[in-house]
């Protein structure tokens, strides 16, 4: 098949988004499909061999919050001409419903396009007022894939329709063969919690954990802290006592190898998030990795845990419950080792070689009995008043 | 002079309604020429499905009772008429679940020769018939909002093409083939 990828964001700057994109492509690409990705990017930036770049996108302040967008004649061009010279089955575009690279190409192409919904944003004034823009844009789409069942849910309530539900993919063997770490394990004299996330981001919940940690520390005496993600560390332990502060060790920003052997080395792995998120590929990452998991109870993450089964939850932002059921963890290896067999499990499901099966499966879905992606053709003002001459 | 003006505007307004309305025109034909898509990929999902669940009936790797549900639902799914059609789906569905209520039956067939691809087969046909299904109906949904909308009703834009329908049907898979931990 020939597929085209659309990826909404900056190829050069890390996130979420990107990172599915990738695994996506060299995964097809692994079955013998032909890709091709077009992303934002600055033109230095060295990219694979299946990126096209679209150019450099343009920092605009949009919804609360710098967003790097691209717009304007010169991506619309070119935009249109790697519509035009990919001849894909398959158009497969990321996030349409944000002013993006995804928005232009849906406007500007036809034929079988699939579109996969990542954030559920609550429904916003812009949302309401864009709706009647983005609505002919959003009705070329053929196949809609939410990450979550939450995700779905917030996508039929804000524009409507259906979507099928196919989770992030995570490489599983990568993380379950990762190498342990003998410094990042814990030992008789005390366990590890692992934590990974931007630091400065309230959001991602280091806050909580680190309101929680006095009473872990004093109920389970030599326990530390691995904290990867990047951020400002001296301001993150401020409000810790000084004695309790080497507890916490930073790792700053960790390579994917070291990522997947700090999940494998820790004890227990935290995820104090407050919210925002629709996914949660970090607690898949951690279950890959055999990490027993304490997550709170949002949405999204309860999901991803199988309702609790695979992976402990709290109460989101009682830093008391989470170190309740910390300490109860970390003191009981049964537990652990329990919940490490379910999530081992249980992630299965979020292994690449099952989401790309189910990606293949909507890409032939609505390419079966479709014409190929092409770039759309407006017709003229002429056409349109009959007085065209052909 | 400012009558001139007057009919100035006026022949100006009513070009770019047309054209307005021209556009939307467009807007629906694409819209239906979508559901005409995704009815052929849902056609064809639901042919697969109950060609499967017929091969499998025939082949004797399930038990007399069982093959005999089997192929009669497979056979009424198949042969249906257009109204009848969501009743038949959905009843293939129920022997589907009824048949492989246990994984023992999924693994009698994989024991089978050639077994492997045949339950292979059926779980990816019982997993694609939902998806394209939702597919159908999402874009069913969005033509009749379009087609509700004032400007389509009352310059009768849809043109003669009939008031799109979702296909209604019980898709459930059976458990034991929907287990992606598998």
């Amino acid at each position: 098949m020939r597929i085209g990828i659309v990826c909404p964001y900056s190829w050069d700057v890390p996130g979420g988004v990107q990172f599915h994109i990738r695994d996506l492509a060299e995964h097809l690409i692994g079955l013998g499909h032909q890709v091709s990705v077009l992303a934002p990017s600055d033109d230095e930036t060295p990219l694979p061999p299946y990126v096209v770049s679209a150019g450099r996108a343009v920092p605009v302040p949009y919804n609360g919050s710098v967003a790097r967008l691209n717009f304007g004649f010169l991506s619309a061009a070119r935009v249109r001409r790697w519509v035009h010279e990919g001849d894909f089955d398959v158009l497969h575009i990321h996030e349409p419903a944000t002013p993006s690279l995804a928005l232009l190409a849906c406007w500007s192409a036809q034929g079988p396009i699939v579109a996969t919904f990542h954030t559920s944003n609550p429904r916003s004034r812009i949302m309401i007022a864009a709706y009647p823009i983005l609505q002919p844009a959003l009705e070329k789409i053929s196949a809609r894939i939410a990450v979550s069942e939450y995700a779905r849910r917030t996508l039929v309530e804000h524009l409507g329709g259906d979507a099928v539900t196919i989770p992030n993919g995570v490489d599983v063997d990568f993380f379950a063969g990762a190498e342990p770490k003998s410094e990042w394990q814990g030992g008789p004299e005390g366990r590890t919690i692992g934590f990974i996330g931007r630091i400065d981001e309230p959001r991602k919940g280091l806050p909580v954990l680190i309101k929680a940690l006095p009473r872990i520390l004093e109920e389970a005496p030599g326990t530390r802290l691995l904290v990867a993600g990047r951020g400002d560390e001296e301001e993150a332990v401020a409000s810790l006592p000084e004695k309790m502060r080497e507890s916490v060790e930073f790792l700053g920003m960790v390579s994917d190898e070291d990522k997947a052997r700090l999940l494998r080395s820790v004890d227990l792995y935290v995820a104090p998030n407050t919210g925002g998120e629709s996914f949660g590929i970090i607690l898949v990452e951690a279950m890959s990795a055999g990490a027993p998991v304490l997550a709170s109870d949002l949405d999204a993450f309860e999901q991803v845990l199988d309702g609790g089964a695979a992976g402990q939850l709290f109460p989101n932002e009682q830093a008391d419950a989470l170190a309740t059921a910390a300490v109860s963890l970390l003191a009981d290896p049964e537990r652990r080792a329990e919940l490490r067999a379910r999530g081992t499990r249980h992630v299965r499901r979020f292994d690449w070689s099952t989401v790309g099966a189910d990606i293949l499966a909507v890409y032939e879905t609505v390419a079966d009995g479709a014409a190929s992606v092409a770039p759309d053709e407006r017709i003229g003002l002429r056409a349109r008043l009959g007085l065209a001459r052909d | 002079m400012p009558t001139l003006t007057t009919l100035i505007w006026i022949a100006v307004a009513l070009l770019l309604i047309g054209v307005y309305l021209s556009w939307t025109a467009g807007r629906l034909d694409r819209l239906h020429a979508r559901i005409d898509a995704a009815r052929a990929a849902l056609d064809a999902q639901l042919l697969r499905r109950a060609s499967i669940a017929q091969e499998l009936a025939t082949a004797g790797v399930l038990d007399p009772a069982a093959s005999i549900v089997l192929y009669q639902a497979a056979h009424d799914a198949r042969q249906a008429e257009e109204e009848q059609r969501e009743v038949a789906e959905s009843e293939l569905s129920q022997a589907l679940r009824a048949v492989f209520a246990e994984s023992a039956q999924v693994e009698a067939v994989r024991a089978a020769p050639g077994g492997d691809e045949t339950a292979g087969e059926l779980a990816a046909a019982v997993r694609r018939v939902p998806m394209a299904r939702r597919f159908h109906n999402d874009s069913v949904r969005a033509a009749r909002a379009l087609r509700r909308h004032r400007k389509v009703r009352w310059f009768r834009l849809a043109g003669h093409a009939p008031f799109p329908l979702a296909f209604e049907m019980d898709d459930g898979p059976p458990p034991v083939l929907a287990d992606r931990a598998q």
